[in-house]
C-alpha cells in the first residue's frame, strides 16, 4: 500500500507491521467486518419478521397453521445451530434451483438427480454459470443470511409467542367493549403492547445472533474468522512476502475485542430503547417512570 | 453383518470400547444411526457436568454481581460480561491455547489439554455466566413483599437466605435457565468441530456426523439423524426441567403455576 | 437490499444472454505449493498457474473460487462450481462419487514432520488433519491418530508436544521443515493415495474430456514438468 513496502524483507519494526497490515489480504479481513455487521443489520429484521409470523401462526384459530407454527418453533429450537448449519444451506440451494428448472425447462426429459449429481439445465443455475463472481458471492450471501433468519426466526417466534400471551387480559377485554374485531384488536392493542414484553428476549436474542456469527464460515461466506485462522497460521517466506510464526492468537483475540465492544454498544443501546418503550406502560417500569419527577 | 452387531461393535466407539476401526464401507443407516448415537455419549457428558458444576458457581456469581462490596462485585461483573460478550468459539480457541501453555511449565495441566476435561472446564465457566447472569436479573425482581414478609416473621441472614430469597429467585430464574440448558447442550456440538482435537477418533455425535458427510459425500442423512438425536436431547432436558419446575412451584394454586412459567420467557 | 437483489437479478439476465459459459474453479487456498492465498489475497500456487494454463489451452473462460475442505465435493456435486483443483488424491472413495481427469501430478508418498528424527512411528501420537486419506491410514495402523480441523493445528500440535509427528504430503511439510529448525522430516514415507488429478462431476463428460486433452498437451510439451519444479511438487512426469 505504502510506497516503502515494494520489498518488506528489508523493513522491520513499525515499518514492516504497517506494510504487513496493509496487504490486499489484510484488506479483504477488515472488508469480512463489514460483512459480518451487514449480515446482523439484514439478519435482525428478517429474522423479526419470521418470527412475528411464527408466533401469529403458532396462536392462531387455524388448526393446520397453529402446528405449522408450532413445529417450525419446536423443530428448529431443538437442533444446534451448527448442524442446521451444515446441510441446509446446500438443501435450501438445491431446492431453488429444482423449483427454477421446474418452471423454466419444462421439455428437459433426464432426471434431475444423475447418481450422485444434481443436475439441472443452464437456464436453471442460480445464479447462471455465466455471471460474474460478485453475484454468486451475493447469492452466497443471501442464503446465508436466509438460513440465519429461519433459525434465529424460531427463537423470536419463541419470545413473541410469549409476549403475546403476557398483555394483560383486561387490555384485549377492554377493546373488546369498543367493539374492536378480534383482528382489529389484534393489531391495535396486542401488537404495539407486546414489544415491551418481548424486548428483554429479544434483546438476548440478538446478543446471541451476535456470537453465531463466528459460523458464517460454514455457510461459505469468508467472515472474519475465515481470515483470522487463514493469516494467523504460520507463513513460510516461500509463498510470502512476509513470513511469521503462529499468530492465531492475535488475530483471535482482535475479534475478541471486536466482539466486546460490539456486546456492549448492543448493551448500551438496548437499555435505552427499552426505556423509551416502557414509558406509558401498563408495567412497574412504566409506573416508576411516570411517578418520578420529570 | 447385522445391526445389532453393529450395535455392538460401535453403540460405546466413542468412548473407545469397541471395534478400533470406524466403518470404511457401507455406510449403512445403521452404522450411522449407532455411531452417531454413541457420540451424543460425549454431548450428555459435557452438558450435564457443565450444568451441574455451572450451576453452583453461577449462584455465587449472582451473589457477588448484587454485592455491595465493589471487590466482590466488579470482578463477577467483568468475568460475566466476557462470556457472554465472545463468541463460545473464540473461548475454545483461547482455552486450548492457554492450557496448552499452563502445560509446558506446569505438567498438572495435562489433561486438561483433552476435551474431556478442558472443554469441559470452558463450557462450565460460559455456562456459569449466562445462568449468573439470569439468576442475578431474577435476585432483582423478588417481589418485595416477600421480603418484608420475611422481615416481619423474624427471618434475616443466612435463615433468610436459605428459605425466601434463593427459592424465590430460583422459581423466577428457571424459565429462562431451562432455555440456558437447552442452549448449553447444543453448543457442546462445537468442542470437537473447532476447540479440541479427537483423539483416536473418539469424538462426539458431530465429529461422526462429519465423518459419515466425509465419507459417502452426502450430507443429507448423517446431519439430520444428529438433528433427530439432538431433538430427542432436547425434550429430554425439557421435561426434566418441567418436573422441576413444577416442584419449585408446588405450592401455588394450578392456575397460577402456569401463568409463571409463560411470563419470563427470557432466553440467555 | 431489495435495490441489491433487483439489480443482481437484473444483471444475471442481461448476462445470460452475452457472455459465454464460465468455468468455475473451486479450490481450498490452505494447501501450500498446491494452492494458497497470497498477500494481496488472490488463490495462487502451483493450482493457479497450472489451472490458468489450462483453461487457456481448453479455450474456457475460468473463475476461482474458495471452498472449505470440508464440503468441498458436496458443493461440487450440487454444482456450485465445476473443477475442484484443490490438490485432491485420486482415490477409489472418491472416484465413486466423482469422476476425475488423468493425473497432473506423480503419486506423492506422504511424509512425517516430528519434532526429533527418533520418534516412533508405529505407537507414538500422530497427527493428522480431518478428512484427509493421511487420517484414515494413521487410523488403520497402530499409531494414536489425534485430528485437527486445519493443517496449520497439526503443525502446531508437534510444535508444542501434542503429537510425536504429523502426516501430511510431503509438498507440504518440505517447506515448513526448511524455515523450522526445530522439525525434521523423517526418512520413513508412506505411499498412499493416487495422483493428483481434477474433480468433475461424473455427468460432466465433456468437459472431463476437454481437461483431459489440455492436461495431454501439457505433459508432453513438457510445460507440466516444469511447473512441478518450480513449485517444488515431487517427482516430474
Amino acid at each position: 500500500m505504502f510506497s516503502y513496502c515494494t520489498d518488506p524483507n528489508a523493513l522491520s519494526g513499525l515499518t514492516w507491521l504497517s506494510c504487513y497490515l496493509t496487504t490486499g489480504k489484510h484488506m479483504a479481513f477488515y472488508f469480512s467486518f463489514g460483512t459480518v455487521l451487514l449480515l446482523l443489520a439484514i439478519t435482525a429484521p428478517v429474522a423479526l419478521l419470521f418470527g412475528f409470523f411464527g408466533a401469529s401462526a403458532a396462536r392462531s384459530h387455524i388448526l393446520p397453521l397453529r402446528w405449522f407454527g408450532k413445529t417450525y418453533i419446536a423443530l428448529v429450537r431443538g437442533v444446534p445451530d451448527i448442524a442446521f448449519f451444515l446441510f441446509f444451506v446446500i438443501a435450501l440451494d438445491q431446492m431453488i434451483e429444482w423449483t427454477r428448472h421446474k418452471i423454466l425447462c419444462p421439455e428437459w426429459t433426464e432426471p434431475v438427480r444423475q447418481g450422485n449429481d444434481f443436475v439441472v439445465c443452464q437456464a436453471a443455475k442460480m445464479p447462471l454459470g455465466s455471471a460474474p463472481q460478485w453475484v454468486h458471492e451475493t447469492y452466497g450471501f443471501t442464503l446465508a443470511v436466509f438460513t440465519f433468519a429461519i433459525v434465529f426466526g424460531a427463537f423470536a417466534a419463541n419470545v413473541m409467542f410469549g409476549a403475546m400471551r403476557a398483555v394483560p387480559r383486561a387490555q384485549m377485554e377492554t377493546a373488546e367493549a369498543y367493539g374492536m374485531t378480534r383482528r382489529q384488536a389484534f393489531r391495535r392493542i396486542l401488537v404495539p403492547q407486546m414489544w415491551v414484553y418481548a424486548l428483554p428476549g429479544l434483546g438476548n436474542l440478538w446478543m446471541v445472533l451476535i456470537k453465531a456469527t463466528p459460523l458464517l464460515f460454514l455457510l461459505g461466506v469468508e467472515d472474519i474468522v475465515y481470515w483470522a485462522r487463514e493469516m494467523g497460521g504460520s507463513k513460510t517466506s516461500k509463498f510470502t512476502e512476509y513470513p511469521h510464526g503462529d499468530w492465531r492468537m492475535w488475530y483471535f483475540f482482535a475479534l475478541l475485542v471486536f466482539y466486546l465492544c460490539f456486546t456492549r454498544i448492543s448493551e448500551i443501546f438496548l437499555e435505552r430503547v427499552m426505556k423509551r418503550l416502557t414509558k406509558g406502560q401498563a408495567t412497574t417500569g412504566g409506573e416508576a417512570q411516570r411517578k418520578a419527577p420529570a | 453383518m447385522s445391526c445389532w452387531m453393529t450395535i455392538q461393535d460401535y453403540g460405546l466407539r466413542a468412548v473407545g470400547i469397541g471395534e478400533r476401526l470406524l466403518p470404511r464401507e457401507d455406510f449403512t443407516l445403521c452404522q450411522q444411526f449407532t455411531l452417531i448415537g454413541s457420540g451424543m455419549i460425549w454431548n450428555i457428558y459435557f452438558g450435564a457436568f457443565a450444568l451441574i458444576s455451572g450451576f453452583f458457581f453461577a449462584n455465587a456469581l449472582a451473589m457477588a454481581k448484587s454485592a455491595r462490596s465493589p471487590w466482590l462485585r466488579k470482578p463477577a461483573e467483568w468475568f460475566i460480561f466476557i462470556f457472554r460478550g465472545s463468541p463460545l468459539f473464540v473461548q475454545f480457541f483461547f482455552g486450548y491455547f492457554l492450557f496448552l501453555s499452563l502445560k509446558q511449565v506446569f505438567p498438572i495441566f495435562t489433561p486438561f489439554t483433552a476435551a474431556w476435561l478442558g472443554a469441559l472446564v470452558v463450557l462450565f465457566l460460559n455456562t456459569s455466566a449466562y445462568s449468573a447472569e439470569i439468576f442475578f436479573g431474577a435476585l432483582r425482581s423478588i417481589p418485595k413483599g416477600d421480603v418484608e414478609s420475611a422481615d416481619a416473621y423474624g427471618f434475616s441472614g443466612w435463615p433468610r437466605f436459605k428459605k425466601i430469597i434463593w427459592p424465590t429467585m430460583l422459581r423466577l430464574a428457571w424459565p429462562a435457565y431451562t432455555n440456558e440448558a437447552i442452549f448449553l447442550f447444543h453448543a457442546t456440538a462445537l468442542v470437537f468441530f473447532s476447540g479440541f482435537p479427537a483423539w483416536q477418533q473418539k469424538g462426539d455425535a458431530l465429529y461422526y456426523a462429519n465423518y459419515f458427510a466425509d465419507k459417502t459425500f452426502n450430507p443429507f442423512v448423517p446431519y439430520p439423524i444428529l438433528a433427530m438425536y439432538f431433538i430427542l436431547l432436547t425434550l429430554v432436558v425439557l421435561s426434566i426441567f418441567g418436573l422441576a419446575n413444577r416442584f419449585l412451584n408446588r405450592h401455588l394454586p394450578q392456575e397460577a403455576r402456569r401463568k409463571i412459567k409463560l411470563k419470563m420467557n427470557v432466553i440467555r | 437490499m431489495n435495490k441489491l437483489l433487483l439489480t443482481t437479478a437484473a444483471l444475471a439476465l442481461s448476462a445470460s444472454f452475452a457472455m459465454a459459459e464460465t468455468t468455475r474453479l473451486g479450490t481450498e487456498g490452505a494447501y501450500p505449493p498446491y494452492n494458497f492465498i497470497n498477500d494481496s489475497g488472490e488463490v495462487d500456487g502451483f493450482e493457479r498457474e497450472l489451472g490458468d494454463e489450462l483453461c487457456k489451452r481448453a479455450k474456457l473462460t475460468c473463475e476461482w473460487v474458495t471452498n472449505d475442505w470440508d464440503s468441498i465435493i458436496p458443493n461440487l456435486v450440487s454444482g456450485n462450481y465445476d473443477v475442484i483443483i484443490a490438490g485432491m488424491s485420486i482415490t477409489d472413495e472418491r472416484d465413486e462419487v466423482i469422476d476425475f481427469t488423468q493425473n497432473y501430478t506423480q503419486p506423492d508418498p506422504s511424509g512425517y514432520l516430528a519434532a526429533s528424527a527418533d520418534v516412533d512411528i508405529k505407537n507414538g501420537v500422530i497427527a493428522a488433519q480431518t478428512g484427509t486419506i493421511q487420517a484414515s491410514f494413521v487410523a488403520s495402523t497402530g499409531a494414536t491418530l489425534v485430528e485437527f480441523a486445519t493443517p496449520e493445528e497439526t503443525i502446531a500440535a508437534v510444535r508444542n508436544g501434542e503429537a510425536d509427528a504429523v502426516l501430511a504430503d510431503k509438498a507440504y511439510l518440505g517447506p515448513v521443515a526448511d524455515e523450522d529448525d526445530g522439525l525434521v522430516l523423517l526418512e520413513q514415507e508412506e505411499l498412499i493415495g493416487g495422483g493428483v488429478g481434477l474433480g468433475i462431476r461424473e455427468s460432466d463428460g465433456e468437459l472431463k474430456a476437454t481437461l483431459d486433452a489440455a492436461i495431454q498437451s501439457m505433459k508432453d510439451d513438457g510445460s507440466l514438468n516444469a511447473m512441478i519444479e518450480k513449485w517444488e511438487i515431487g517427482v516430474k512426469f
